[in-house]
């Protein structure tokens, strides 16, 4: 009888295992998430950062998207539907930011052309 | 000529960034989001302040009135300062106020109401902050204007004015 | 005040002075003779004298909290600490700009005292390009940004200086790094002069050397104590965040230190002069426009100063002169003759540092672009936009692995020509030997990607050869020790990025948290009360695999005026790894969010930039070749 008393513990205590290993991913994919995100209490500050209300429901709220399932490319599309493109970092590449990505790499072409007509033409 | 024509180019863009610049000078600063203007409502669900009783908030939105949605807390000193253009509004009969107790204690919020008035025909409380988030709302007080078609069209961030009052009377009687 | 008005009838003496020295520049311009006159000596330094007479006046004001002066009341409190009450003399607006005025004039001071080998005429261009800036700044402090005015009534108390400014490392970050940035206005104005006089020799290019390397060894530590107070003090954790204001020093750094091997360029070879020119009156532009950015408050940031348009479209007026002018005397003085015909061998030393300023370029636009982009996006489509630490790593990483290898490569290669023979076995054996134990370290962590692997062996690539090279005779001490300095710093930021390892949790005190194989207890909290905050210190104690045992004490400070609460983090730095650890009071409930974080190498970062500069300085003490 304590043999299965003790069998059924210890089967029990992996599913709670698992349940912390999970915990802890989901942890770190909120904190992952919330870096990349502008906090607009303190503008200037991510949401990770920030201990405003704000930032703290925020975290909230990542977390429970994950727990539904969401991905985190999801959990960013809704936010930027709720708050616009401003809130992520991370700048999206679209007809809005062509030019912002394109630019810089067309200036290193364009220096490149210039050098080598410098040192192997003329 | 070739040496001319880089120079004006040259001198063209500076204007033209300068401009930019200079246009940039007189915008607002801080991010007011508005994305949300236009779009459906969020479901959301919550207990009542009072009953404890588990709403949907489709069920309180009804589709021949114009819904408004106060987000507020006793702790929160501007709501008190906006909380007498609540009651002004509650009487208006084309208007069903329901209130969103934001991050609260349910005692300190059932003091307020009972001391300063209700206002509201519905108190549900977010108490982690979470459903106002989904409502696009980041501080309070925040004020959220829906139509009939169960529409968000005008936000207000920041306590009630009067000049607000007046614009919510104008959407509401057109 | 009697110290306001004597430091505002300061100013307004300067100001003369400097549509004096304009003048009189002028007029001397036509003598014959190449003495300057003794009068331009003593009118410079009389100006010099006024602006620090005028800067003593301010700090004075500071210490005995002399509420009647408008600046004195916005930023200082009679419980402020003296440390402080002086340093908030350039923590804010008015001052900085004041400070800016010093360096200006303090410059062409020294400018003038130490350039008697050079023609009489083009330091006297120098001293009239340099007084267009100073006057504008005169006019810019006189008409919006007096550090003078009145208030009146005297009102008892001030309204305080931002807690988070109450730092030792931020007292000295304002002057050194606006001896670097301010330092680059004697660059611009002494190349325009040059290019006036048709001057760009290689007499002119060894004087001006000095100060660029004068103004870049100060841009390059005031950066570091930029960053160093932002990771002691602002409790992220990090130190650097692609901020606005944070780009804002960078840009003017890459573009001096393109400069600073252009010059080197000049100096041997005598070409690349239109170049040069260009560089310096862009560093000065950019550090210029910074200015701008920063107090125009046409951005959002945590560091911005004064938000007000009107200043911001003063600056904005001036710096469009500057520009203008700098493009028509370039316009008019450049000719074909400036630049020499001399071909540049694709294999030499030539090449090589124009593959540098290649890439630095490239560097200065993705951070340029990236900084102002949103700004005109707004103007133009009423949308806002962010431009955030990722766009700058996709962007600027990938770069850095050529950059690297160029840098490892370029200074063996001889001036003028040199044999592609010259690729020695033992060069081919260090890189396979960096791609190896890049792989090792890189499997170790079961880090994901082939990148880093690639990026880590480049910063090991240089660190090899910058190592080596040490032990030949026949190599450049100064350069060495930079190149060197940034191969550290490179990997110091690697390694720092691949084995840091952070938790975040609420806890109460009593409570222990699991992390990494070790332990983190909450030990307990004590209150004391002092000058002008109250103080709440908390006891943790991490315990690591070994059961060592770490006492991390941070801080939360609840300011009286104004009433902020600030997080300190507590550091405890080791040679190989920092404890990181902070806390923040959450509102109305009854524990602490706990952030901890165990950041390796950092005191690396902050050596291997060091090293940079010292390098920079040894350039100045190193006689034998």
């Amino acid at each position: 009888m304590k043999l299965k008393k003790f069998i059924f513990l210890i089967i029990l205590s992996t599913f709670f295992y698992q349940g912390d290993l999970i915990a802890n991913n989901n942890n770190v994919l909120v904190d992952k998430i919330s870096k990349n995100l502008r906090c607009l209490i303190c503008q200037g500050q991510s949401v990770y950062d920030s201990q405003s209300d704000f930032a703290i429901s925020m975290k909230l709220l990542i977390k429970k998207k994950i727990e539904e399932g969401n991905s985190e490319k999801q959990i960013y599309e809704y936010l930027k539907n709720q708050y616009g493109e401003w809130i992520s970092y991370d700048t999206e590449i679209n007809k809005k930011t062509y030019l912002l990505w394109l630019f810089p790499l067309f200036l290193f072409i364009f220096g490149g052309i210039l050098i080598f007509r410098k040192v192997f033409i003329n | 000529m070739k040496k001319n024509i880089i120079y004006l180019t040259i001198i063209f863009i500076i204007i033209i960034i300068f401009t930019l610049f200079y246009k940039s000078l007189y915008k607002a600063k801080t991010y007011i989001p508005n994305e949300l203007n236009n779009k459906n409502l969020v479901q959301f669900s919550s207990k009542d302040l009072f009953s404890e009783v588990e709403t949907n908030s489709s069920d309180l939105i009804s589709n021949n009135k114009f819904t408004i949605i106060n987000i507020w807390a006793s702790w929160c000193i501007p709501c008190r300062k906006e909380h007498p253009f609540l009651m002004h509004l509650s009487k208006n009969s084309k208007i069903n106020l329901i209130g969103l107790n934001y991050k609260d204690r349910s005692n300190n919020a059932k003091k307020f109401i009972n001391d300063f008035g209700n206002p509201f025909s519905t108190i549900l409380i977010d108490p982690d902050g979470t459903i106002s988030i989904e409502l696009g709302a980041y501080g309070i007080p925040e004020t959220i204007i829906i139509n009939k078609d169960q529409k968000i069209i005008k936000k207000f961030i920041g306590p009630l004015t009067n000049k607000n009052l007046r614009e919510i009377e104008q959407i509401v009687n057109s | 005040m009697l110290a306001s008005q004597l430091g505002h009838y300061s100013l307004i003496l300067g100001l003369i002075l400097s549509l004096g020295l304009l003048s009189y520049s002028f007029i001397y311009l036509r003598d014959g003779n190449n003495i300057l006159q003794k009068n331009i000596y003593s009118i410079s330094f009389l100006q010099l004298f006024l602006v620090v007479l005028s800067f003593f006046c301010l700090v004075y004001s500071f210490i005995i909290s002399d509420f009647s002066n408008e600046t004195v009341y916005n930023n200082s409190h009679t419980t402020k600490p003296i440390f402080y009450k002086i340093s908030g003399t350039w923590g804010n607006h008015e001052g900085s700009l004041l400070l800016w005025l010093l360096v200006l004039t303090l410059f062409i001071f020294l400018f003038l005292v130490s350039s008697k080998n050079q023609p009489k005429k083009y330091r006297l261009l120098t001293l009239f390009f340099q007084q267009i800036i100073i006057s504008g700044f005169f006019l810019f402090l006189l008409f919006t940004s007096n550090p003078f005015s009145n208030l009146f009534p005297v009102p008892k108390e001030g309204l305080g200086l931002n807690p988070i400014l109450q730092d030792p490392a931020l007292a000295i970050h304002p002057p050194i790094l606006y001896l670097g940035y301010v330092g680059s206005s004697i660059i611009f104005s002494s190349s325009l002069a040059a290019l006036v006089q048709k001057n760009i020799n290689r007499n002119w290019a060894k004087h001006i050397k000095k100060w660029i390397f004068v103004s870049w060894i100060f841009l390059t530590l005031g950066i570091m104590l930029g960053a160093i107070w932002a990771y002691y003090e602002l409790g992220w954790g990090g130190f650097w965040f692609w901020d606005p204001v944070e780009n804002v020093s960078l840009m003017p750094w890459l573009c001096l230190t393109a400069l600073l091997h252009t010059i080197t360029v000049l100096e041997k070879r005598l070409i690349l002069k239109s170049w040069t020119i260009i560089l310096s009156i862009a560093t000065f532009t950019l550090s210029m426009s910074g200015t701008f950015l920063v107090r125009s408050g046409i951005l959002n940031s945590v560091h911005t100063f004064a938000n007000d348009p009107k200043r911001g479209i003063f600056i904005l007026i001036f710096l469009f002169v500057l520009i203008l002018l700098s493009v028509l005397i370039f316009f008019f003085y450049q000719t074909k003759e400036t630049d020499s015909q001399k071909k540049i061998f694709w294999f030499s030393k030539e090449t090589s540092i124009l593959i540098n300023n290649w890439f630095m370029m490239y560097f200065l636009s993705v951070i340029l672009i990236g900084t102002t982009y949103p700004i005109f996006l707004e103007v133009l489509i009423e949308e806002k936009i962010s431009v955030g630490p990722p766009f700058y790593y996709k962007l600027l990483v990938p770069f850095l692995i050529p950059f690297l290898i160029f840098m490892a490569i370029g200074p063996k290669i001889k001036w003028i020509k040199d044999k592609f023979k010259k690729i020695k076995i033992y060069q081919i054996i260090l890189l396979v030997i960096s791609f190896l134990i890049a792989y090792l370290i890189i499997n170790k962590t079961s880090s994901q990607y082939l990148f880093s692997t690639v990026l880590i062996a480049g910063a090991f690539y240089l660190f090899f050869n910058t190592l080596r090279d040490f032990l030949r005779k026949n190599s450049k001490l100064s350069q060495n020790i930079s190149h060197f300095g940034f191969s550290i710093f490179i990997l110091s930021i690697l390694f720092n990025g691949i084995f840091s390892n952070e938790i975040s949790a609420n806890m109460k005190i009593g409570d222990e948290i699991k992390f990494n194989k070790g332990l983190i207890k909450f030990k307990k909290i004590e209150i004391y009360k002092e000058q002008n905050y109250e103080s709440i210190i908390a006891s943790f104690e991490i315990e690591d695999e070994e059961k060592n045992i770490t006492t991390l004490n941070p801080e939360i400070r609840i300011y009286n005026q104004p009433a902020i609460f600030t997080s300190e983090a507590d550091i405890k730095s080791s040679f190989f790894t920092d404890k990181f650890l902070v806390m923040s009071l959450l509102k109305r409930e009854d524990y602490f969010n706990v952030r901890y974080q165990n950041k390796p190498f950092m005191l690396w970062i902050w050596i291997s930039i060091s090293f940079v500069a010292f390098g920079g300085l040894i350039n100045f003490v190193k006689k034998i070749k």
